[in-house]
């Protein structure tokens, strides 16, 4: 091809760096669009379940242990619509329950159990006791133990900061709620808080 | 100078300074990543070696492990072959050289400001994603450096065609810089904590648009960039076919980016989504495997190099995984083989097989191509340690993958068997409990490859020692065509 013969086809993309860069964004940027942005309109996606309610400061604090804790890396919090799960864990988890859930945590590897359904399924003493040591109660259990959670006191005074933050992307936190955030956690420990998170995980539903 | 017949005017150079500490840092961190992969293949099998330490236990050193073999062995890997091979084919040195400095600076301190910030638990709890709002921050900035040295020096390049592997190479950058801004989307709660501005299904399904697409584009169009390039030099051969290239290239950009929510079958995200997903994931093993064929066709008429080049071993096993785990990744997106495949172990080996088998040796492969040739030679320091690295790795790939194949077939069989009165047959502890012996096989195929990848450490450290920097002359005249 000569210099001053004009490209025709796919050369015409080729020979032009910004054309390509147009053409690769467009390109790429409908199949997000397409399945991302319905779900910000759709009813079952943004309203929330009936009975739900916004984490207390004491559980959210224990949500930041969850996640610091990386628990998303081996337990989901996502029964799926399957008979077997059904059975297992509880009623399927349904879209309404997660709108108060930044990030979300449904997870994508079942090193143990699911937990959406966990709430209540075991005693407060039973839970504490699993997390200091899980092989104390599950022998065959490959969960690492989380001692130091027993004497790490819940970061109180950080709390209102984080549910006011958690009000600027959508969750209901009323002014009383965020005042009282640092006395409702005081003198907890991160092991209170991560019990009393999986505690009402999945609640709202049963 | 190292030129016989030197020409008039002052010779204009390569910048090959960033290749090649790009080339030495992914063989690093590739070390590094692999050793974090193996110490938590035994804290599964031996629960023990978390020790009671937080910056030890497994959920901390996970994010660590992935993060550090995708963005620091990946991207270093992706950004030296990268910055290399744009070179070459528009024919100018690096736009923006002192930009390109700051590229490489810059990502190894984002590098390290994760190997101290997950391990300390700092996390946006999002896989793939966790890295705290001040680190994105950076990367964003590091990012748009990187799409100006590339798109900057095509810009300015002296052939007329922009060459197939730059296709990948930019639809890789762009498409990355998209991703991680919308999913990174979040409202800082104090210095090194932040909460997704998205919640539920709205964040499940833009993390899994991201997750899927972090495969997509980081750990697969970037790479088909360096296949289009290594390949046909390492095998002194043609690309196969033209126009193959051109229909795969637009038709996987345009199909992956659908395929996220076979991540989340049989979950809350509406069914409508889901249908929508499986089917695109299902299409997207035509282009996959066009990559591949127009990869491997290339060796058609010197499939004999095979047999002594260890280098073009590397490259064509690689195409060889690629071709296995894409014709896999859809089969596991259908619904009902995702009900029993998803949450197990199969996942892992699904991941694996694309992880160590595809993007592993085709880096591995490529860096032995180009770092010789940054040091002034035309060969590593050892072959026969090349041709060893190449054995051990594949070994420990396949019992890395046979095994997590296995566990995970019968955990999910496991979870689903029902009694003739409708209760379950197993507790999930008896799935943990039968599934010890294939981490252990894990774990084993895990020391393999890292033993490998410690293999052409030592190679590279030698071939290094012994070669010197050198400035390679950019051509004079050059084809305008």
């Amino acid at each position: 091809m000569s210099e001053t013969h004009k490209p025709t086809g796919h050369a015409r993309i080729e020979t032009n760096n910004l054309l390509m860069i147009v053409l690769i964004i467009a390109v790429v940027a409908v199949g997000g669009l397409v399945e991302i942005v319905p779900l910000f309109f759709q009813r079952s996606t943004t309203q929330p379940a009936p009975g739900l309610k916004p984490y207390t400061a004491l559980q959210l604090a224990g949500r930041d242990v969850y996640l610091r804790e990386g628990c998303y890396n081996c337990h989901s919090q996502m029964v799926r619509t399957l008979l077997s799960e059904t059975l297992r864990y509880g009623p399927y988890s349904t879209a309404g329950e997660f709108v108060y859930d930044h990030p979300f945590q449904w997870g994508s590897k079942r090193t143990g159990p699911d937990l959406h359904r966990v709430g209540g399924k075991y005693s407060d003493e039973w839970q504490r006791l699993h997390l200091l040591n899980p092989r104390d109660l599950v022998p065959e259990s490959n969960m690492p133990a989380y001692p130091w959670l027993l004497d790490a006191p819940v970061a109180s005074a950080e709390m209102a900061q984080r549910m006011r933050a958690l009000r600027r992307v959508g969750v209901p936190y009323t002014d009383a709620e965020i005042d009282s955030a640092a006395a409702d956690t005081a003198g907890k420990t991160e092991l209170d808080a991560l019990v009393g998170y999986l505690q009402v995980l999945g609640t709202a539903k049963k | 100078m190292n030129s016989d017949t030197a020409p008039p005017q002052p010779l204009l150079v390569y910048h090959d300074t960033t290749v090649r500490l790009f080339a030495y840092a992914a063989v690093l961190w590739g070390v590094v990543g692999m050793a974090v992969g193996v110490l938590i293949a035994a804290q599964l099998t031996w629960p023990e070696l978390n020790f009671g330490i937080p910056w030890l236990s497994y959920g901390r050193l996970r994010p660590l492990h992935t993060n550090a073999v995708i963005f620091a062995f990946g991207g270093c890997t992706l950004m030296a072959t990268s910055f290399h091979v744009v070179q070459r084919t528009c024919q100018v040195p690096l736009f923006a050289p002192k930009l390109a400095q700051f590229v490489f600076w810059g990502w190894q301190a984002v590098i390290v400001a994760a190997a101290i910030s997950l391990p300390m638990g700092y996390t946006q709890g999002k896989e793939y994603a966790e890295l705290e709002w001040p680190i994105d921050i950076l990367i964003a900035v590091v990012w748009v450096s990187y799409a100006i040295v590339f798109f900057g020096t095509i810009g300015v390049r002296k052939v007329r065609h922009i060459y197939v592997a730059n296709w990948f190479f930019g639809a890789f950058i762009l498409t990355v810089a998209l991703l991680h801004i919308v999913n990174g989307a979040a409202i800082p709660a104090g210095w090194m904590k932040s909460y997704s501005a998205y919640a539920g299904v709205q964040d499940a399904m833009i993390q899994w648009w991201y997750g899927h697409n972090a495969v997509g584009f980081f750990l697969t169009a970037g790479f088909l960039g360096m296949m289009y390039y290594y390949i046909p030099k390492q095998a002194e051969r043609p690309i196969y076919s033209y126009r193959l290239s051109i229909v795969h290239f637009w038709a996987l950009i345009f199909t992956y980016m659908w395929a996220g929510p076979h991540h989340l079958h049989y979950t809350a995200l509406p069914d409508w989504a889901q249908s929508v997903g499986m089917v695109f994931s299902l299409v997207l093993l035509a282009p996959s495997w066009g990559g591949m064929i127009n990869g491997m066709m290339t060796l058609s008429g010197a499939w004999h190099k095979l047999r002594d080049d260890p280098i073009l071993k590397f490259l064509i096993v690689s195409l060889s995984f690629y071709g296995m785990s894409t014709f896999e990744g859809p089969m596991m997106s259908i619904k009902t083989v995702n009900a029993l495949s998803h949450y197990t172990d199969w996942t892992v080996g699904h991941v694996h097989s694309g992880a160590l088998g595809w993007v592993g040796l085709v880096s591995m492969g490529c860096l032995y191509h180009l770092i010789p040739r940054m040091v002034g030679r035309t060969q590593m320091h050892s072959v026969p340690a090349i041709e060893l690295h190449f054995w051990v790795s594949t070994v420990g790939i396949v019992l890395y993958i046979a095994a997590m194949w296995i566990a995970g077939v019968m955990q999910g069989l496991m979870w689903r068997a029902v009694n003739p009165d409708g209760t379950l047959v197993y507790s999930f502890v008896e799935g943990v409990k039968a599934t010890w012996p294939f981490y252990l096989v894990r774990f084993t195929g895990g020391v393999l490859y890292l033993g490998g990848m410690l293999i052409m450490a030592w190679n590279v450290v030698m071939t290094a020692r012994a070669g010197q920097r050198v400035s390679i002359p950019v051509p004079l005249a050059v084809a305008r065509a």
